[in-house]
Protein backbone atom coordinates (compact mmCIF):
# COMPACT_ATOMS: atom_id res chain seq x y z
CA UNK A 1 0.00 0.00 0.00
CA UNK A 2 2.62 2.19 0.85
CA UNK A 3 5.00 1.67 -1.75
CA UNK A 4 1.77 2.25 -3.85
CA UNK A 5 1.49 5.59 -2.41
CA UNK A 6 5.32 6.70 -2.97
CA UNK A 7 4.86 5.48 -6.56
CA UNK A 8 2.14 7.83 -7.03
CA UNK A 9 3.39 10.24 -5.86
CA UNK A 10 6.79 9.88 -7.72
CA UNK A 11 4.76 9.56 -11.07
CA UNK A 12 2.80 12.80 -10.16
CA UNK A 13 6.24 14.34 -9.51
CA UNK A 14 7.23 13.44 -12.37
CA UNK A 15 4.79 14.21 -14.96
CA UNK A 16 4.77 18.09 -13.37
CA UNK A 17 8.07 18.18 -13.33
CA UNK A 18 8.28 16.80 -16.74
CA UNK A 19 5.42 18.92 -18.39
CA UNK A 20 6.80 22.34 -16.47
CA UNK A 21 10.23 21.40 -17.74
CA UNK A 22 8.94 21.67 -21.58
CA UNK A 23 6.37 24.09 -20.64
CA UNK A 24 9.73 26.35 -19.88
CA UNK A 25 12.28 25.47 -22.51
CA UNK A 26 10.07 24.88 -25.28
CA UNK A 27 9.38 28.94 -25.03
CA UNK A 28 12.69 29.43 -25.01
CA UNK A 29 13.28 26.84 -28.38
CA UNK A 30 10.36 28.32 -29.46
CA UNK A 31 11.67 31.85 -29.66
CA UNK A 32 15.17 30.38 -30.86
CA UNK A 33 13.58 28.60 -33.78
CA UNK A 34 11.87 31.30 -34.56
CA UNK A 35 14.87 33.53 -34.63
CA UNK A 36 16.73 30.96 -36.56
CA UNK A 37 14.10 30.66 -39.48
CA UNK A 38 13.76 34.95 -39.39
CA UNK A 39 17.89 34.99 -39.70
CA UNK A 40 18.46 36.26 -36.34
CA UNK A 41 20.19 34.33 -32.96
CA UNK A 42 17.07 34.56 -31.44
CA UNK A 43 17.38 35.32 -27.29
CA UNK A 44 21.15 35.76 -26.07
CA UNK A 45 21.53 37.58 -23.22
CA UNK A 46 20.53 35.92 -20.00
CA UNK A 47 23.04 32.93 -19.95
CA UNK A 48 25.04 31.55 -22.62
CA UNK A 49 22.63 30.94 -25.63
CA UNK A 50 19.94 33.13 -23.71
CA UNK A 51 19.25 29.72 -21.74
CA UNK A 52 18.09 31.47 -18.35
CA UNK A 53 15.45 32.98 -20.41
CA UNK A 54 13.03 31.02 -19.21
CA UNK A 55 13.42 31.05 -15.29
CA UNK A 56 14.04 34.82 -15.79
CA UNK A 57 10.43 34.70 -17.75
CA UNK A 58 8.96 33.15 -14.70
CA UNK A 59 9.67 35.25 -11.86
CA UNK A 60 9.00 37.89 -13.99
CA UNK A 61 5.49 36.32 -14.63
CA UNK A 62 5.19 35.33 -10.82
CA UNK A 63 6.13 38.84 -9.22
CA UNK A 64 3.37 40.55 -11.33
CA UNK A 65 0.21 41.60 -10.14
CA UNK A 66 -2.69 39.24 -10.43
CA UNK A 67 -5.44 41.50 -11.86
CA UNK A 68 -8.86 40.72 -11.47
CA UNK A 69 -10.93 42.92 -13.41
CA UNK A 70 -14.22 44.17 -12.02
CA UNK A 71 -17.70 42.14 -13.36
CA UNK A 72 -15.81 38.89 -14.11
CA UNK A 73 -17.41 35.98 -13.60
CA UNK A 74 -14.56 35.11 -10.22
CA UNK A 75 -15.52 31.48 -10.06
CA UNK A 76 -14.97 30.75 -13.62
CA UNK A 77 -12.24 33.13 -14.30
CA UNK A 78 -9.69 31.18 -11.51
CA UNK A 79 -10.67 27.89 -12.75
CA UNK A 80 -10.05 28.47 -16.60
CA UNK A 81 -6.15 28.69 -16.27
CA UNK A 82 -5.80 25.26 -13.37
CA UNK A 83 -8.10 23.36 -16.57
CA UNK A 84 -5.75 24.60 -19.07
CA UNK A 85 -2.86 23.28 -17.25
CA UNK A 86 -4.27 20.08 -15.59
CA UNK A 87 -5.44 17.77 -18.10
CA UNK A 88 -1.81 18.04 -19.75
CA UNK A 89 -0.52 16.90 -16.54
CA UNK A 90 -2.86 14.49 -16.13
CA UNK A 91 -2.29 13.07 -19.79
CA UNK A 92 1.97 12.49 -18.73
CA UNK A 93 0.26 9.43 -16.31
CA UNK A 94 -0.37 7.17 -19.26
CA UNK A 95 2.13 7.81 -21.88
CA UNK A 96 4.61 5.03 -21.95
CA UNK A 97 7.97 6.60 -22.29
CA UNK A 98 9.37 3.43 -22.86
CA UNK A 99 8.65 -0.27 -22.65
CA UNK A 100 8.97 0.46 -18.80
CA UNK A 101 8.55 4.27 -18.11
CA UNK A 102 5.43 4.33 -17.48
CA UNK A 103 3.30 6.26 -14.64
CA UNK A 104 0.42 3.85 -14.96
CA UNK A 105 -0.25 1.98 -17.67
CA UNK A 106 -4.14 1.72 -18.42
CA UNK A 107 -5.56 -0.40 -21.07
CA UNK A 108 -8.18 2.09 -22.44
CA UNK A 109 -4.96 5.26 -22.19
CA UNK A 110 -6.33 6.31 -25.78
CA UNK A 111 -9.59 7.21 -24.24
CA UNK A 112 -8.24 8.49 -21.14
CA UNK A 113 -5.96 11.00 -23.13
CA UNK A 114 -8.57 12.02 -25.12
CA UNK A 115 -11.02 12.42 -22.72
CA UNK A 116 -8.86 14.91 -20.83
CA UNK A 117 -7.49 16.66 -23.64
CA UNK A 118 -11.62 17.56 -24.55
CA UNK A 119 -11.10 19.44 -21.39
CA UNK A 120 -8.89 22.12 -23.37
CA UNK A 121 -11.56 23.40 -24.94
CA UNK A 122 -13.68 23.69 -21.70
CA UNK A 123 -10.93 26.24 -20.25
CA UNK A 124 -10.98 27.94 -23.37
CA UNK A 125 -14.53 28.63 -23.08
CA UNK A 126 -14.25 29.19 -19.33
CA UNK A 127 -11.75 31.68 -19.63
CA UNK A 128 -13.89 33.61 -22.39
CA UNK A 129 -16.93 33.27 -20.52
CA UNK A 130 -15.09 34.40 -17.55
CA UNK A 131 -13.47 37.44 -18.59
CA UNK A 132 -16.48 39.09 -19.48
CA UNK A 133 -14.66 40.73 -22.71
CA UNK A 134 -16.35 40.66 -25.75
CA UNK A 135 -13.00 39.86 -27.46
CA UNK A 136 -12.10 36.96 -25.03
CA UNK A 137 -15.89 36.03 -25.75
CA UNK A 138 -15.50 35.86 -29.48
CA UNK A 139 -11.96 34.11 -29.21
CA UNK A 140 -13.77 31.39 -26.78
CA UNK A 141 -17.27 30.49 -29.60
CA UNK A 142 -13.98 29.83 -31.81
CA UNK A 143 -11.80 28.33 -30.34
CA UNK A 144 -14.63 25.86 -29.31
CA UNK A 145 -16.32 25.53 -32.81
CA UNK A 146 -12.14 24.64 -33.65
CA UNK A 147 -12.22 21.84 -31.23
CA UNK A 148 -15.21 20.65 -31.78
CA UNK A 149 -14.35 20.49 -36.11
CA UNK A 150 -10.64 19.02 -35.38
CA UNK A 151 -11.68 16.67 -32.80
CA UNK A 152 -13.87 14.66 -35.27
CA UNK A 153 -11.23 13.75 -37.77
CA UNK A 154 -8.84 13.40 -35.18
CA UNK A 155 -10.62 10.28 -32.90
CA UNK A 156 -12.15 8.67 -36.78
CA UNK A 157 -7.78 8.67 -37.30
CA UNK A 158 -7.37 7.16 -33.96
CA UNK A 159 -10.10 4.77 -34.53
CA UNK A 160 -8.34 3.43 -37.53
CA UNK A 161 -5.18 2.88 -35.15
CA UNK A 162 -7.27 1.16 -32.43
CA UNK A 163 -9.20 -1.54 -34.89
CA UNK A 164 -5.85 -2.37 -36.63
CA UNK A 165 -3.87 -2.90 -33.20
CA UNK A 166 -7.14 -4.12 -31.31
CA UNK A 167 -6.15 -2.16 -28.10
CA UNK A 168 -6.49 0.77 -26.85
CA UNK A 169 -3.61 0.71 -24.53
CA UNK A 170 -0.83 3.03 -25.67
CA UNK A 171 1.84 0.61 -24.66
CA UNK A 172 0.65 -2.30 -26.36
CA UNK A 173 -0.36 0.05 -29.73
CA UNK A 174 3.52 0.73 -29.40
CA UNK A 175 4.92 -2.99 -29.19
CA UNK A 176 2.36 -3.68 -31.89
CA UNK A 177 4.75 -1.51 -33.87
CA UNK A 178 8.30 -2.48 -32.48
CA UNK A 179 10.88 -3.96 -34.74
CA UNK A 180 11.96 -1.38 -37.71
CA UNK A 181 10.48 1.85 -39.64
CA UNK A 182 8.78 -0.51 -42.09
CA UNK A 183 6.48 -1.90 -38.96
CA UNK A 184 5.03 1.90 -37.98
CA UNK A 185 1.37 2.28 -38.30
CA UNK A 186 2.58 5.46 -40.82
CA UNK A 187 3.68 2.84 -42.94
CA UNK A 188 1.30 -0.25 -42.43
CA UNK A 189 0.30 -0.48 -46.27
CA UNK A 190 -1.02 -4.05 -46.15
CA UNK A 191 -3.50 -2.69 -43.40
CA UNK A 192 -4.78 0.60 -45.24
CA UNK A 193 -2.56 2.35 -48.01
CA UNK A 194 -3.71 5.48 -47.26
CA UNK A 195 -1.91 5.20 -43.55
CA UNK A 196 0.68 7.79 -44.32
CA UNK A 197 -2.16 10.44 -45.39
CA UNK A 198 -3.68 9.31 -42.06
CA UNK A 199 -0.30 10.57 -40.22
CA UNK A 200 -0.79 13.48 -42.44
CA UNK A 201 -4.19 14.21 -40.72
CA UNK A 202 -3.35 13.64 -37.30
CA UNK A 203 -0.66 15.75 -37.15
CA UNK A 204 -2.69 18.26 -38.54
CA UNK A 205 -5.14 17.84 -36.34
CA UNK A 206 -2.95 18.01 -33.50
CA UNK A 207 -1.71 21.19 -34.62
CA UNK A 208 -5.37 22.39 -34.63
CA UNK A 209 -6.19 21.05 -31.38
CA UNK A 210 -3.37 22.48 -29.58
CA UNK A 211 -4.25 25.97 -31.06
CA UNK A 212 -0.97 26.43 -32.91
CA UNK A 213 -0.05 28.37 -35.81
CA UNK A 214 -1.24 28.00 -38.55
CA UNK A 215 -4.51 27.14 -36.42
CA UNK A 216 -4.41 29.90 -33.71
CA UNK A 217 -7.74 31.45 -34.45
CA UNK A 218 -8.20 31.59 -30.61
CA UNK A 219 -5.36 34.45 -29.96
CA UNK A 220 -5.47 35.98 -33.49
CA UNK A 221 -3.75 38.67 -32.03
CA UNK A 222 -4.33 41.08 -34.91
CA UNK A 223 -8.17 40.96 -34.68
CA UNK A 224 -9.12 39.93 -31.11
CA UNK A 225 -6.32 41.44 -28.67
CA UNK A 226 -5.16 38.32 -27.34
CA UNK A 227 -8.30 35.87 -27.40
CA UNK A 228 -9.54 34.52 -24.33
CA UNK A 229 -6.36 35.24 -22.14
CA UNK A 230 -7.02 38.71 -22.57
CA UNK A 231 -7.76 40.22 -19.29
CA UNK A 232 -5.04 37.44 -17.72
CA UNK A 233 -2.44 38.73 -16.36
CA UNK A 234 0.69 37.44 -13.61
CA UNK A 235 0.41 33.62 -13.45
CA UNK A 236 -2.96 33.21 -14.58
CA UNK A 237 -1.39 34.11 -18.68
CA UNK A 238 1.63 32.11 -17.30
CA UNK A 239 -0.91 28.66 -16.74
CA UNK A 240 -2.17 29.21 -20.24
CA UNK A 241 0.95 29.39 -22.00
CA UNK A 242 2.42 26.43 -19.78
CA UNK A 243 -0.63 24.37 -20.69
CA UNK A 244 -0.10 25.36 -24.40
CA UNK A 245 3.26 24.15 -24.73
CA UNK A 246 2.36 21.12 -22.49
CA UNK A 247 -0.11 20.14 -24.85
CA UNK A 248 2.24 20.25 -27.87
CA UNK A 249 4.78 17.54 -26.13
CA UNK A 250 1.31 15.37 -25.68
CA UNK A 251 0.53 16.02 -28.85
CA UNK A 252 3.86 14.53 -30.09
CA UNK A 253 4.22 12.04 -27.92
CA UNK A 254 0.62 10.77 -29.36
CA UNK A 255 1.52 11.16 -32.38
CA UNK A 256 4.85 8.92 -31.86
CA UNK A 257 3.35 5.91 -30.01
CA UNK A 258 0.24 5.85 -32.59
CA UNK A 259 1.80 6.40 -35.95
CA UNK A 260 5.64 6.40 -35.53
CA UNK A 261 6.68 2.85 -33.43
CA UNK A 262 6.83 4.67 -29.93
CA UNK A 263 10.27 4.17 -28.45
CA UNK A 264 11.16 1.69 -31.32
CA UNK A 265 14.14 2.41 -33.33
CA UNK A 266 14.08 2.84 -37.03
CA UNK A 267 16.18 0.26 -37.40
CA UNK A 268 15.48 -2.01 -34.54
CA UNK A 269 18.41 -1.28 -32.93
CA UNK A 270 18.61 -0.49 -29.10
CA UNK A 271 15.34 0.54 -28.75
CA UNK A 272 14.47 2.74 -25.58
CA UNK A 273 13.22 5.95 -24.35
CA UNK A 274 15.71 8.05 -25.96
CA UNK A 275 14.42 6.99 -29.81
CA UNK A 276 10.97 8.42 -28.10
CA UNK A 277 12.55 11.39 -27.00
CA UNK A 278 14.27 12.06 -30.47
CA UNK A 279 11.26 11.61 -31.96
CA UNK A 280 8.91 13.91 -29.80
CA UNK A 281 11.97 16.60 -30.36
CA UNK A 282 11.68 16.23 -33.94
CA UNK A 283 7.80 16.33 -34.02
CA UNK A 284 7.78 19.27 -32.32
CA UNK A 285 10.66 21.22 -34.05
CA UNK A 286 8.27 20.66 -36.70
CA UNK A 287 5.27 22.32 -35.00
CA UNK A 288 7.65 25.48 -34.23
CA UNK A 289 8.88 25.55 -38.20
CA UNK A 290 4.99 25.20 -39.51
CA UNK A 291 4.75 28.10 -36.98
CA UNK A 292 7.27 30.40 -38.17
CA UNK A 293 6.73 29.42 -42.22
CA UNK A 294 2.69 29.66 -42.68
CA UNK A 295 0.55 32.90 -42.01
CA UNK A 296 -3.15 32.58 -40.08
CA UNK A 297 -5.94 30.88 -41.53
CA UNK A 298 -9.26 32.43 -41.63
CA UNK A 299 -11.83 31.07 -39.83
CA UNK A 300 -13.61 29.56 -42.56
CA UNK A 301 -10.60 28.16 -44.27
CA UNK A 302 -10.05 26.56 -40.76
CA UNK A 303 -13.23 24.50 -40.65
CA UNK A 304 -13.64 23.99 -44.30
CA UNK A 305 -10.45 22.36 -44.27
CA UNK A 306 -11.46 19.96 -41.20
CA UNK A 307 -15.13 19.50 -42.43
CA UNK A 308 -14.75 19.01 -46.46
CA UNK A 309 -11.20 17.75 -46.58
CA UNK A 310 -9.96 15.90 -42.91
CA UNK A 311 -13.10 14.53 -41.90
CA UNK A 312 -14.03 12.67 -45.94
CA UNK A 313 -10.85 12.05 -46.15
CA UNK A 314 -10.44 9.84 -42.66
CA UNK A 315 -13.56 8.50 -42.66
CA UNK A 316 -13.06 6.63 -45.80
CA UNK A 317 -9.30 5.85 -44.24
CA UNK A 318 -11.73 4.21 -41.40
CA UNK A 319 -13.98 2.28 -43.78
CA UNK A 320 -11.23 1.01 -46.03
CA UNK A 321 -8.83 -0.08 -43.33
CA UNK A 322 -12.20 -2.01 -41.68
CA UNK A 323 -12.79 -3.36 -44.86
CA UNK A 324 -9.07 -4.73 -45.88
CA UNK A 325 -9.08 -6.10 -41.88
CA UNK A 326 -12.23 -8.22 -42.70
CA UNK A 327 -11.34 -9.21 -45.80
CA UNK A 328 -7.44 -10.48 -45.11
CA UNK B 1 -14.98 16.80 -58.11
CA UNK B 2 -11.57 16.97 -59.78
CA UNK B 3 -11.24 20.48 -58.86
CA UNK B 4 -11.69 18.94 -54.97
CA UNK B 5 -8.45 16.98 -55.85
CA UNK B 6 -5.93 19.18 -57.51
CA UNK B 7 -6.79 21.88 -54.97
CA UNK B 8 -5.97 19.50 -52.39
CA UNK B 9 -2.89 18.46 -54.46
CA UNK B 10 -1.29 22.01 -55.57
CA UNK B 11 -2.21 23.64 -52.06
CA UNK B 12 -0.48 20.61 -50.16
CA UNK B 13 2.79 21.35 -52.73
CA UNK B 14 2.13 24.75 -52.28
CA UNK B 15 2.80 24.32 -48.41
CA UNK B 16 6.04 21.73 -49.09
CA UNK B 17 8.03 24.50 -51.05
CA UNK B 18 7.34 26.90 -48.90
CA UNK B 19 8.85 24.76 -45.70
CA UNK B 20 11.63 23.81 -47.56
CA UNK B 21 12.19 27.77 -47.90
CA UNK B 22 12.13 28.27 -44.32
CA UNK B 23 14.31 25.28 -43.97
CA UNK B 24 17.09 26.78 -45.46
CA UNK B 25 16.86 30.04 -44.03
CA UNK B 26 17.28 28.26 -40.87
CA UNK B 27 20.58 26.50 -41.78
CA UNK B 28 21.82 30.37 -43.54
CA UNK B 29 23.88 32.36 -41.39
CA UNK B 30 22.79 35.06 -39.28
CA UNK B 31 22.21 38.82 -40.46
CA UNK B 32 21.79 40.97 -37.39
CA UNK B 33 23.49 42.38 -35.09
CA UNK B 34 23.47 42.20 -31.13
CA UNK B 35 23.57 45.70 -31.01
CA UNK B 36 24.60 47.31 -27.75
CA UNK B 37 27.80 44.55 -27.98
CA UNK B 38 28.55 45.19 -31.65
CA UNK B 39 27.72 48.44 -33.42
CA UNK B 40 27.18 49.08 -37.38
CA UNK B 41 30.17 50.83 -39.08
CA UNK B 42 28.23 53.83 -40.20
CA UNK B 43 28.50 55.06 -43.61
CA UNK B 44 30.63 57.36 -45.15
CA UNK B 45 28.79 59.95 -45.92
CA UNK B 46 26.47 59.67 -42.54
CA UNK B 47 26.35 62.98 -40.79
CA UNK B 48 26.69 63.18 -37.20
CA UNK B 49 27.31 66.11 -34.78
CA UNK B 50 30.16 68.27 -36.14
CA UNK B 51 34.08 67.53 -34.80
CA UNK B 52 37.22 69.36 -34.72
CA UNK B 53 40.06 67.78 -37.29
CA UNK B 54 43.29 68.09 -36.64
CA UNK B 55 46.56 68.67 -37.94
CA UNK B 56 49.86 66.98 -37.81
CA UNK B 57 51.01 67.81 -34.64
CA UNK B 58 47.76 67.27 -32.93
CA UNK B 59 46.80 70.90 -32.96
CA UNK B 60 43.01 71.90 -34.53
CA UNK B 61 43.32 72.55 -38.08
CA UNK B 62 41.27 75.81 -36.98
CA UNK B 63 42.17 79.53 -37.42
CA UNK B 64 39.00 80.60 -35.62
CA UNK B 65 37.73 82.67 -38.35
CA UNK B 66 34.27 82.08 -36.85
CA UNK B 67 32.81 81.73 -40.31
CA UNK B 68 31.21 78.12 -39.34
CA UNK B 69 29.41 80.19 -36.13
CA UNK B 70 27.76 82.47 -38.80
CA UNK B 71 27.00 80.61 -40.66
CA UNK B 72 24.96 78.05 -38.15
CA UNK B 73 21.10 79.22 -39.12
CA UNK B 74 20.44 78.17 -35.23
CA UNK B 75 23.23 79.22 -33.23
CA UNK B 76 24.49 75.82 -31.76
CA UNK B 77 27.79 76.93 -32.29
CA UNK B 78 30.17 79.54 -30.15
CA UNK B 79 34.14 80.05 -30.16
CA UNK B 80 36.21 81.87 -28.40
CA UNK B 81 40.33 82.95 -29.45
CA UNK B 82 42.80 84.61 -28.51
CA UNK B 83 46.02 85.93 -30.48
CA UNK B 84 49.58 84.90 -29.41
CA UNK B 85 52.86 85.58 -31.40
CA UNK B 86 54.32 82.51 -33.16
CA UNK B 87 57.99 82.69 -34.59
CA UNK B 88 58.30 81.92 -38.17
CA UNK B 89 61.22 81.93 -40.15
CA UNK B 90 62.78 84.88 -37.86
CA UNK B 91 59.55 86.52 -37.78
CA UNK B 92 56.93 87.58 -35.34
CA UNK B 93 53.98 86.83 -36.87
CA UNK B 94 50.60 87.50 -35.12
CA UNK B 95 48.01 84.07 -35.30
CA UNK B 96 44.91 83.35 -33.67
CA UNK B 97 44.67 80.68 -31.53
CA UNK B 98 41.19 78.52 -30.56
CA UNK B 99 40.82 78.47 -26.88
CA UNK B 100 37.17 76.85 -26.73
CA UNK B 101 34.48 75.30 -29.47
CA UNK B 102 31.25 74.65 -28.04
CA UNK B 103 28.53 73.23 -29.85
CA UNK B 104 25.22 73.24 -28.06
CA UNK B 105 23.67 70.20 -30.01
CA UNK B 106 20.24 70.33 -28.91
CA UNK B 107 19.27 73.27 -31.45
CA UNK B 108 21.49 71.87 -33.82
CA UNK B 109 19.23 70.55 -37.29
CA UNK B 110 22.36 68.93 -38.86
CA UNK B 111 22.14 71.41 -41.80
CA UNK B 112 25.74 71.28 -42.51
CA UNK B 113 26.13 74.70 -43.02
CA UNK B 114 28.92 75.17 -40.52
CA UNK B 115 31.10 72.17 -42.62
CA UNK B 116 30.20 73.58 -46.05
CA UNK B 117 31.48 76.97 -44.82
CA UNK B 118 34.32 76.09 -43.52
CA UNK B 119 37.39 76.91 -45.76
CA UNK B 120 40.44 75.75 -43.90
CA UNK B 121 39.05 71.76 -43.58
CA UNK B 122 38.74 72.12 -39.92
CA UNK B 123 35.27 70.24 -39.11
CA UNK B 124 33.68 67.35 -40.00
CA UNK B 125 30.73 65.61 -39.45
CA UNK B 126 31.35 62.79 -36.95
CA UNK B 127 30.11 59.19 -36.86
CA UNK B 128 28.46 59.31 -33.51
CA UNK B 129 24.87 57.79 -33.30
CA UNK B 130 24.29 56.59 -29.72
CA UNK B 131 23.18 59.69 -28.43
CA UNK B 132 20.69 59.15 -25.75
CA UNK B 133 20.74 61.01 -22.25
CA UNK B 134 18.04 62.20 -19.79
CA UNK B 135 19.84 65.60 -18.86
CA UNK B 136 20.51 68.23 -21.74
CA UNK B 137 24.28 69.50 -20.84
CA UNK B 138 25.16 65.83 -22.17
CA UNK B 139 24.84 67.52 -25.49
CA UNK B 140 26.46 70.89 -24.92
CA UNK B 141 29.99 69.07 -26.26
CA UNK B 142 33.52 70.84 -25.79
CA UNK B 143 34.41 70.31 -29.20
CA UNK B 144 38.12 70.84 -28.12
CA UNK B 145 37.90 69.00 -24.87
CA UNK B 146 36.64 66.07 -27.38
CA UNK B 147 40.24 66.62 -29.86
CA UNK B 148 42.53 66.74 -26.42
CA UNK B 149 40.69 63.28 -25.63
CA UNK B 150 40.96 61.75 -28.83
CA UNK B 151 44.67 62.59 -28.88
CA UNK B 152 45.51 61.07 -25.26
Amino acid sequence: MSLTLINVLFAVVAAIGFAALNAAYLVWCERKGAGFFQRRPGPMENGPWGLLQPPVDGIKLMTKQLVIPGGVDKALFMVAPVLAMFPAIMSFVTIPFSENIVAQNMNIGVLMIFAFASMGSMAILFAGWGSRNKYALMSSVRGVSQAIAYEVPMLITVITIVMITGSMDLRAIALDQSGGFWQWNILALTKSPLMPVSFLIFFVCTLAETNRAPFDLGEAESELVAGFHTEYSSMGFGLFFMGEYANIVIGSCLTTLLFLGGWGCPFGLFPGVWWFLLKIYLLIFTFIWIRWTFPRTTIYGLLNLSWKILIPFSLFNLLLTAGLLKVF
Amino acid sequence: MSGYFSEIISGGKSLVVGMSITLKEFFKPKVTLQYPHQTVKMAERFRGHIELIENESGEPNCVACGMCQRACPSGCISLTSKSVEIEVEGKTKKKKVLTSYDLNFTTCSLCGSCVESCNFDAICYSKEYNLASTRKEDFHFDLLKRLKERNS
